[in-house]
């Protein structure tokens, strides 16, 4: 008796859906055509110039050092945003074995602890990275709310750390001697952001959109600033948030020609589908955090309206650098691969030269002067790099593409 | 090079990495999209209400607030998941035929609702079951409950780790008609008629069959309805299945709605939601239910655009909680599943 009902119940539900469902497809046109009409083709980036002295983990393979120095990675091996992690930790992980294989003399260790890049969760992690003595080296954290967080534990531990993504543009104010940035931060990213949207990709009303991450915060405020009167409407949303709905049925109001989405690709990705499945015909922009083939999986077709700005390198586009990751993981490089495999080979090479304690390793990237893969490496007092540049991305084909330096 | 630094942060706009607006309030954009937000309200609102009824029930049955509700409903939404997966659906909406769509809709759902049920039963079994046998204080209801939520949640965060399913789109909304300027789409309309008859049914079986009178009869005085012959265990085992296919349908609704938001630790909010939603209506009324869930789900989001920050929605839809708790301490429509409906 229960369960005939229970039946009849489904299949009435059943019905209905039967019904609306079929009023649906009269008009449905079927998939996804989202493509913009106002869309600016910029070509994409086919080849980069590395810097000739590069310096890489090799070094010259007659380092010599005693053994159990270790290197480590704290940052995101799980979590929602983990890709980001797991791209610089493989570039951490192909410099130490580079460096092993070419060195038989002085082996460095690698070690991992997982963040989850989440601030609350980080502190575990680094107090136990901090209190594990032979680690004389670090390659994190990778986002800024974790970096804020915990940059008074290495500071106090006097333990060196390089940071191969974090970009909010506070961290280098804390006093800290130990952190140090191996890209450009927010203050020069939306600007780049900012210009790119609305000289390059010739959008006028631009919606931004920003986290409640530090770093969604700090940069939504630098691009709103320098896009001024081009903002035609802000909004924010919550780390973990899934339905975006008030925000897409605002933004779908204003008509904007672009949204600048100021977070993670973890929001970002279901942000883009819900903004496009809602008859948002614009583009997307939006910086590092978003920019990941994660973003493209979790949106889909979605995402052919996706840019992205970062002062992260195409990596992909040297050559032997792309090779022997794609070796090494059977993957193409992603965000920041470059840039945690520079900022370790800078480790390396320190430890090489013989700086194998933690106050001996800090002067070195202290002092620090020479080029990477990616750049030239210099810091400033504070951990910031002397000379950065920001990259233009697009999505091709369901890939992420170089456009060229917007600033 | 120290010039070169100097006019480098000169170029620099002053950093702010904090956000030092407070709250605003913008009247105009909810003015704007007062109708689109409604209608998106109704549509979550329809969800939390199905959810809510397992709330509802279990509390009008047991006097037992089942927090592990919510993970009924996220495992139905895994298996929501898991089907059209397997089925081949991504992010990507396939172009399939209209019947294509149906048959894969209620084989979801379906499937859905088995994982919900079995998770539900499984529940009542290990958590309820052996303590209201030995007669324990209803605080130790309560921490069960808790455990039993915490224990499912890590469960699935050990078997599917700590990222969110990929999205699975089943097809892409399309416009049917306007209503004061705001567009109902096919989605909203299938969520939100569906969800609705759904109650309907559910009201109709508690209030008119055999089976219901047990469930009315035992929320009114289970002792009582022992003598007069109601198996009280196979009333609750019940009332937990309803419960559990109820949320087994809102999860393929959410699914449907919210593409990519299936992810262990998902159900919490949504449960915390829905059982605000029972209790605003009146814990223990089936139609309180329905009341509760629109009104949280358009409130919410009205909340959203007046202060132009989704981290308001839950405190909006919160703090009218509380008011209407301050005004009507038992909901807005009365409290028993027994009394108001007998």
């Amino acid at each position: 008796m229960a369960s005939k009902r229970i039946i009849g119940a489904v299949a009435a539900a059943a019905a209905v859906m039967l019904l609306t469902a079929g009023c649906v497809n009269q008009s449905s046109t079927g998939g996804s055509t989202s493509s913009a009409a106002s869309k600016v083709d910029l070509p994409a980036q086919t080849t980069i110039s590395v810097p000739k002295d590069a310096v890489l983990p090799a070094g010259d393979g007659n380092a010599k050092c005693s053994s159990g120095l270790t290197l480590a990675y704290i940052g995101a091996e799980t979590g929602p945003n983990a890709q980001l992690g797991i791209n610089i930790y493989n570039g951490v992980q192909l410099a130490i074995d580079q460096h092993n294989k070419a060195n038989p003399g002085c082996q460095v260790q690698f070690k991992k602890f997982d963040t989850e890049g989440d601030p609350t969760k980080a502190t575990g992690p680094v107090t136990q990275a901090v209190n594990e003595k032979d680690i004389i080296g670090v390659v994190g954290l990778p986002f800024s709310g974790e970096s804020q967080a915990t940059g008074g534990i290495f500071e106090q531990a006097g333990l060196v750390h390089i940071t191969a993504s974090a970009t909010n543009p506070g961290l280098t104010k804390n006093g800290w001697t130990t952190f140090f940035r191996a890209l450009g931060n927010d203050n020069v990213q939306g600007p780049a952001a900012a210009t790119f949207i609305t000289k390059e990709l010739k959008d006028k009303k631009v919606y931004v959109v920003q986290d409640d991450s530090d770093y969604g915060i700090g940069l939504s405020t630098a691009i709103q600033k320098s896009l001024g009167s081009d903002v035609v409407g802000t909004d924010k949303v919550t780390t973990g948030q899934k339905d975006f709905s008030a925000t897409v049925s605002k933004i779908v109001n204003a008509k904007p020609d672009a949204v600048f989405y100021s977070g993670y690709y973890a929001e970002g990705a279901p942000f883009d589908q819900q903004l496009v499945n809602k008859g948002y015909k614009g583009v997307f922009v939006g910086p590092d955090g978003v920019k990941d083939d994660q973003f493209i999986k979790l949106a889909g077709d979605a995402s052919n309206n996706a840019y992205f700005t970062c002062p992260c390198i195409p990596g992909e586009l040297i050559k032997s650098f792309s090779d022997q990751y794609q070796s090494a993981f059977n993957a193409a490089p992603g965000t920041y691969s470059i840039e945690g495999y520079d900022s370790a080979t800078i480790l390396l090479a320190g430890i090489d030269k013989g700086n194998t304690d933690r106050s001996k390793l800090k002067d070195w990237v202290k002092s620090y002067n020479a080029d990477g893969l990616s750049k030239h490496y210099q810091w400033d007092s504070v951990g910031e790099l002397a000379k950065s540049t920001v990259y233009g991305y697009k999505v091709d084909n369901g890939k992420i593409v170089s456009v060229g330096v917007i600033g | 090079m120290l010039a070169t630094l100097f006019s480098l942060s000169a170029a620099l706009p002053a950093s702010v990495s904090t956000d030092n607006s407070w709250i605003n309030f913008d009247v105009t954009s909810l003015l704007q999209n007062f109708w689109p937000a409604t209608f998106d309200g109704l549509t979550f609102g329809a969800i939390y209400a199905l959810i809510a009824l397992g709330y509802t029930l279990v509390y009008g049955v047991l006097n037992l607030i089942n927090f592990a509700h919510s993970e009924v409903f996220i495992m139905g939404c895994y298996g929501v998941v898991f089907t059209l997966t397997s089925l081949g659906f991504g992010p990507n909406a396939p172009n399939l035929s209209i019947w294509a769509i149906i048959f894969n809709l209620i084989l979801a759902m379906l499937v859905g609702m088995v994982f919900s049920v079995v998770t539900a039963f499984v529940v009542e079994r290990v958590a309820y079951r052996p303590l209201r046998r030995r007669g324990a204080s209803r605080l130790a209801f309560l921490i069960t409950a808790l455990g039993a939520s915490f224990s499912i949640q890590y469960l699935i965060f050990l078997v599917r780790g700590s990222n969110a399913e990929p999205a699975v789109t089943m097809f892409i909304p399309t416009p049917i008609f306007q209503v004061f300027g705001a567009i109902i789409d096919s989605q909203q309309l299938t969520i939100v008629i569906a969800a609705i008859v759904m109650m309907v049914a559910t009201d109709q079986y508690i209030r008119r069959t055999r089976v219901g009178r047990g469930i009315r009869a035992v929320a009114q005085d289970p002792d009582t309805a022992t003598l007069m012959g109601v198996n009280k265990d196979r009333i609750i085992v019940t009332t937990f299945v309803i419960g559990g296919i109820l949320a087994g349908a809102a999860a393929l609704f959410y699914v449907m709605k919210v593409p990519s938001g299936v992810i262990y630790n998902g159900g919490f909010v949504l449960g915390i939601k829905a059982f605000a939603a029972a209790v605003l209506g009146g814990i223990g009324n089936v139609r309180g239910a329905l009341l509760g869930g629109l009104l949280i789900g358009v409130i919410g989001n009205y909340g959203q655009l007046l202060l132009g920050d989704s981290q308001w929605t839950d405190v909006v839809a919160f703090i009218v909680l509380v008011l209407v708790l301050l005004i009507r301490p038992s909901g807005l429509l009365g409290q028993t599943l027994g009394r108001s409906r007998a």
